[in-house]
């Protein structure tokens, strides 16, 4: 097998292909033998028990985090340590934080036209009324020049989702995107993810909203102690769960 | 008569215990005491003018302005020839013009400003305070540079290149390369541990040993390098606190958003970081100030040195010769350590306001 055919047979099919990934810190094995290839267009929900690693393997998808063992190929591109080949993925994948990470320094709008001026080259004025299409999209035009800081958290993970669509990406990762939400704030976060999936985004999602998982998955990943444990349909794997760790988990999340 | 509010306000701040009306009438009966000497002795009981010290002698209960006032010419510009001191004011007019440019934060083209004073500025102040023979201006050595204009040099070259390379040391400090990381943690842990007399003495002896002759820096130069070192390597260690303050999520966004390394940090990192320390920073520009004043150590004439050499002169020898020079010498220095304080603290203001 080598990476070369591989990232040639992806470039049609696979968004994302983890190939045997192993990752350590230190002694602590953080990502056990990980084998997942994501469609183009498919929906996947991870989940599982927290320091079960999926926040791992997502941050590993735009090397916010290193896998030693293994491959991950995204759109054709196999990462290793060559930093063009990190930057020319990580402009192709946008990343949702649970904790925002909108920049305090700059408004909603300035948040949102940064990278596309910067990093795809765009003048000041396209990438500002991209921002200003984008942020209408996710419902928050009205605050667009105010800072982060004047926002609710709802509203700041919808400009971080806006922000994040504005380098126009074609894979969207999502890390527990409403963990840190007011539950009555988690719905407007969730419907804006429901939309951008409905338009056929490729999405990765971590998160314990089994609700979401149920209607929007494609596909359910289930994580326990660094290893996928068992990956199904929704249907399937909320009704009929396979693994005893996973009808365990799902007895805690489900009451 | 007082309004309630104020007569509410002392009772509640002056007057609100026993122990609190003791201390309030404490300091206004020795305020009362010693302000109106100490008003008297700089106005009315003062020499304002005289053409020697004689009169000053006679008037030892007030200051002798006329010493200063008659001094003035030599306190700005030292030993600069009088008929080239035309070109000292005009790169003072200059630059008071377009330091005031910078600092009105809503001033129109600012950008433009900014150039101006960091690449044209510099080069027409030397081609104007050193000479040119081309342009017909006569070259003034700098061993004849001295006074106001030398202090307020050195500082300006002080702040302008102390931040940028105390910025670069930071980083290299942080860096995951080993040998930067290393030589910048030298760099700043020695400039540090000595004095800045050392500093200054090892700028300007050993700096001429290392260099070809040819290329000797100039005398003045010499103790500009070293309060450029010694001032960023403290500036390193301000800007490193700002930076630490910062969470890893700021870093991880940029990254994830494709910002490579001189990106993140010019556009995300370093605006948040650099205003989060402010009043640091701005510490140690007073204090890069004030430490101005220690260049006499190696020959150079700044301001109090001027003021020393000014207070030797036997025409104006007298006992209040020297309490009038240091006054003066000390409200110089405190009404620009002072502005730098208020216009930091109008900066913090506006950019509170902005993230708000």
């Amino acid at each position: 097998m080598t990476s070369i055919s591989l990232a040639d047979a992806d470039r049609g099919a696979a968004a994302i292909r983890f190939t045997g990934v192993h990752k350590w810190y230190g002694s602590f094995h953080v990502l056990r033998n990980i084998d997942l290839t994501v469609g183009r267009g498919e929906r996947i929900v991870v989940c599982g028990p927290s320091g079960s690693g999926k926040s791992t393997l997502i941050r590993c998808v735009n090397r916010l985090e290193k896998h030693q063992r293994g491959s991950i190929v995204v759109d054709g591109v196999e990462l290793t340590d060559d930093i063009t080949r990190i930057d020319e993925v990580r402009r192709e994948v946008g990343m949702v934080f649970q904790s925002f990470n909108l920049f305090p320094h700059l408004t909603i709008l300035e948040n949102c036209a940064l990278a596309p001026i910067w990093v795809r080259k765009m003048r000041k004025d396209d990438a500002e009324a991209l921002a200003t299409k984008l942020l209408a999209r996710v419902k928050i035009l009205d605050q667009a020049h105010k800072y982060p800081g004047q926002l609710s958290g709802g509203q700041q993970q919808r400009a971080a989702i806006a922000r994040a669509l504005c380098m126009t990406p074609k894979i969207m990762l999502f890390d527990e995107p409403t963990s840190s939400l007011d539950p009555e704030m988690v719905k407007e976060v969730l419907d804006t993810m429901s939309a951008l999936a409905q338009e056929g985004m490729t999405m990765i999602v971590v998160t314990h909203e089994m609700g979401f998982a149920r209607q929007v998955a494609d596909r359910v990943v289930f994580m326990d102690m660094g290893e996928i444990v068992e990956v199904n349909e929704p249907l399937a794997f909320f009704d009929h769960p396979q693994h005893a760790r996973t009808k365990l988990f799902l007895s805690q999340i489900l009451r | 008569m007082l309004s309630s509010g104020a007569l509410a306000w002392a009772q509640a701040n002056l007057f609100s215990s026993i122990g609190s009306s003791f201390v309030t009438i404490g300091c206004i009966a020795f305020v009362a005491y010693f302000l109106p000497q100490v008003v008297a002795w700089a106005t009315t009981h003062a020499v304002w003018s005289a053409s020697d010290g004689a009169f000053c002698r006679q008037r030892q209960d007030g200051a002798c302005w006329a010493f200063v006032i008659a001094k003035w010419d030599y306190l700005r510009f030292g030993s600069y020839p009088v008929a080239e001191r035309w070109r000292v004011d005009l790169v003072e007019a200059v630059g008071a013009l377009l330091v005031a440019w910078l600092l009105w934060t809503n001033a129109p083209r600012r950008a433009l400003g900014a150039l101006l004073f960091f690449v044209a500025y510099p080069i027409l102040a030397l081609i104007l305070l050193h000479g040119s023979s081309v342009l017909g201006l006569p070259v003034v050595d700098t061993l004849l540079w001295g006074g106001i204009f030398v202090s307020l040099l050195t500082a300006v070259v002080g702040i302008v290149f102390s931040l940028p390379l105390g910025v670069l040391l930071a980083l290299g400090r942080r860096s995951p390369l080993s040998v930067v990381r290393m030589a910048s943690v030298v760099f700043i842990e020695f400039v540090r541990g000595v004095p800045f007399i050392t500093v200054l003495f090892m700028a300007n002896n050993l700096l001429p040993l290392f260099l070809p002759e040819a290329w000797t820096p100039d005398r003045l130069l010499r103790p500009l390098a070293g309060i450029v070192i010694f001032s960023a390597a403290y500036m390193a260690e301000e800007v490193r606190g700002g930076l630490q303050s910062l969470g890893k999520g700021q870093y991880e966004a940029s990254m994830a958003l494709g910002l490579n390394y001189p990106r993140l940090m010019a556009l995300v990192i370093l605006p948040q970081a650099l205003t989060l320390v402010i009043p640091g920073i701005v510490n140690n520009f007073i204090g890069l100030f004030m430490d101005t004043t220690l260049v006499s150590v190696v020959g150079v004439t700044d301001f109090l040195e001027a003021m020393n050499n000014a207070m030797k002169d036997p025409v104006w020898a007298g006992p209040t010769i020297m309490v009038t020079g240091y006054v003066f010498a000390g409200i110089f220095y405190f009404c620009f350590c002072y502005g730098m304080a208020r216009y930091s603290a109008h900066v913090e203001r506006i950019l509170a306001k902005a993230h708000k």
